[in-house]
């Protein structure tokens, strides 16, 4: 589904990114972990194609297709759906209005009026936006657009920072049923890449596979029960040495 | 006949005539002698006349209009009230009809004030009355349509809007012109909002790029009675001055002025509002959402006096660069000449920001398309105080212009 290949990005150039490799098979469910400042974010804005971050080395392809250079919106329209961390306010466009458009634009067949109910949102509709929108309205609203507009690979940029466990329990509840994780991956054709700073939101999605990014470096890769255990007991030092030891090597 | 017959008139002539070369306080001058004053009498709605008045709001066929107004050039094509509690004439048939309308003329406006108000009076061509009378609220708008036709002329009206003590009135003017190589608009409107009584006042232009526009608007506000001015101009001209002057003379007497200006081309608006907040206790608020493309000039103006005891008012202007060749200046003023007066503004202008083009591109948005939603946001004024046909005529209008762009 996605690769990345010896990845480096630039943010008015300080380099960011220094040689990340990531592959995602369809149907598997991805987190990337990482502490503040080691290029999640990053990694996100870069496959999703904001031209802010600049690509200096290194290839992104989607379905086999090479799309380093491709603009944001003919990504999105390959198949990628990106729910941000802090989405900027929209002033002006109503919440309403605007799914309605995402909803035609995306031939998409998703009852809106349902999955609102689910996610408890219907107070929103009525307003600009993310226009004083809490931080767990944020993310539920992202989420949504999201599913309205059913990407085969969906990036979640912290979907739990900010919010409470009652709100976590519905995003996570939407997202199981939505990319049908509750089967084999082998049976599932979607695919998605989790970031998370401290990994809340797995208590309530499994994930196939754990990646640690350190400074710009996916640090280690492994099963996210462990790599999740090692960093709750021993933080992300632990992850740090784990780079020298491939150094090393 | 009035004219002659009256002191006043004489008196408005004379004082007329000796500001006819005064240049605006404000804003550009113009020469107006290059101008003409007269044309041909027209009687009949072009196609084109229809569909521009189509495009910013204005029925032709009239209906569900509490009444209409037509103007082409000079000549009135028609007049008529379909309410009966509504009057609406030709100012001309209106000053034959009632003595007592002559306490109005020249009385929200100096007629020397410039020598824009000063050329509608010594070569005045046209202009509506309307009223409604007390206690009447009537819900559909009069519509009033004045298109300027003739290449080189000077269409100079005169409108008094009176509404009676606790009446209700909207109103909704459109203004517009065919592709004419020059013509000059003067527009002098003159709205008394007695006791209790609420104007709301819809105007949308859309002229040419030859045509210089100087509309003069005075509104006199009294006692509990409120008045809402919406200005929308999405299309160019070669240069509009305007700054309507409002009187909040009455206790907890009430205004907004709202305005949502696209310049584009090489237009110079200079649009913007002044109250006066004399009554105790009455309120304004002035917002303005300005944009400007290509080569254009947009100069936000905003005054507001606080004289009256506890008056409040707030003044807001928004600006959004499209080019890198166009300009938008803000002027706020505010004056306080009494303590208890609680008078503020905010201004901000920049460009489209980033991060909000790029996350409406993530949603499958091509760069285009996201602009022109964000520009369709930020024009966004959803008036609560307005009938709701008039909030989705001005979104048909706004909806059209962040399409066009």
């Amino acid at each position: 589904m996605l690769e990345v290949k010896d990845l480096h990005v630039e943010i008015s150039g300080k380099r960011v990114l220094k040689g990340v490799n990531l592959r995602i098979n369809p149907g598997e469910v991805h987190v990337l972990l990482g502490p503040n400042g080691s290029g999640k974010t990053t990694l996100i804005n870069a496959i999703i194609g904001d031209p802010r971050f600049k690509i200096v080395q290194g290839t992104i392809s989607f379905k086999g297709i090479d799309i380093t250079n491709m603009p944001i919106h003919d990504r999105v329209k390959m198949g990628i759906g990106v729910g941000f961390q802090f989405p900027p306010k929209i002033k002006g466009i109503k919440l309403r209005d605007f799914l309605k458009e995402l909803s035609f634009r995306f031939k998409s067949n998703v009852n809106i009026d349902e999955l609102v109910n689910k996610l408890n949102m219907s107070n929103l509709l009525d307003r600009e936006l993310n226009v004083g929108f809490s931080g767990g309205e944020m993310k539920k609203c992202e989420i949504l657009q999201i599913l309205i507009q059913s990407p085969d690979f969906a990036l979640f940029d912290e979907p739990d920072s900010g919010v409470d466990v009652e709100n976590l329990v519905l995003i996570a509840n939407v997202i199981n049923e939505f990319f049908g994780l509750n089967v084999k991956p082998s049976l599932r054709k979607k695919s998605i890449l989790i970031v998370t700073h401290l990994g809340y939101i797995l208590n309530y999605i499994r994930a196939d596979r754990a990646h640690v990014i350190i400074d710009g470096v996916i640090a280690c890769s492994g099963k996210p029960d462990e790599i999740i255990s090692n960093i709750r007991i021993h933080g992300f030092e632990v992850c740090s040495k784990c780079i020298e030891e491939k150094m090393e090597r | 006949m009035y004219r002659g017959e009256n002191g006043k008139i004489k008196d408005v002539k004379e004082r007329a005539k000796k500001s006819i070369d005064k240049p605006p306080s404000v804003g550009l001058d113009l020469d107006i002698s290059r101008f003409k004053f007269s044309s041909e009498v027209h009687e009949f709605i072009s196609r084109d006349l229809e569909e521009k008045a189509s495009s910013i709001g204005v029925d032709v066929s009239g209906k569900g209009r509490a009444g209409n107004y037509l103007q082409i050039d000079s000549s009135i094509v028609f007049e008529e009230s379909l309410h009966q509690s509504v009057e609406v004439m030709s100012i001309s048939k209106a000053l034959e009809t009632y003595d007592w309308l002559l306490d109005y003329y020249w009385r929200a406006l100096d007629v020397d004030m410039d020598k824009f108000t000063a050329l509608s009076e010594l070569k005045g061509g046209g202009g509506v009355f309307i009223r409604v009378k007390s206690g009447v609220k009537v819900e559909l708008p009069v519509q009033a349509c004045f298109y300027l036709k003739t290449g080189g002329l000077s269409q100079n009206v005169h409108n008094i809007i009176i509404v009676e003590e606790n009446a209700e009135l909207n109103v909704l003017t459109g203004c517009a012109s065919p592709r004419i190589n020059e013509g000059l608009h003067v527009g002098v409107s003159e709205f008394y909002v007695k006791k209790g009584g609420k104007l709301t006042y819809t105007m949308i232009h859309s002229w040419s790029e030859g045509i210089d526009v100087r509309p003069r608007t005075g509104v006199v506000v009294e006692d509990g009675a409120s008045f809402i001015n919406v200005y929308v101009n999405v299309n160019p001209a070669k240069s509009i001055q305007t700054m309507p002057i409002v009187y909040l003379n009455g206790v907890n007497s009430r205004a907004s002025l709202i305005s949502v200006i696209l310049a584009s081309n090489n237009s110079i608006f200079d649009v913007g509002g002044a109250a006066y907040l004399k009554g105790d206790g009455s309120r304004v608020e002035i917002i303005s959402k300005n944009i400007a493309k290509d080569e254009s000039k947009i100069i936000s103006r905003g005054l507001i006096v606080g004289e009256g005891r506890e008056c409040r008012g707030h003044l807001e202007c928004r600006g959004l660069l499209l080019s890198t060749k166009s300009i938008i200046q803000a002027i706020p003023q505010l004056e306080a000449k009494i303590m208890d007066a609680t008078l503020s503004h905010e201004a901000a202008i920049g460009k489209l920001s980033e991060d909000e083009i790029y996350y409406l591109m993530a949603r499958g948005f091509n760069e285009d398309e996201a602009i022109s939603i964000l520009i369709r946001g930020f024009m966004d004024i959803g008036i609560p105080d307005l009938p709701p046909m008039l909030n989705r005529y001005l979104k048909l209008v706004l909806d059209g212009a962040s399409k066009k762009l």
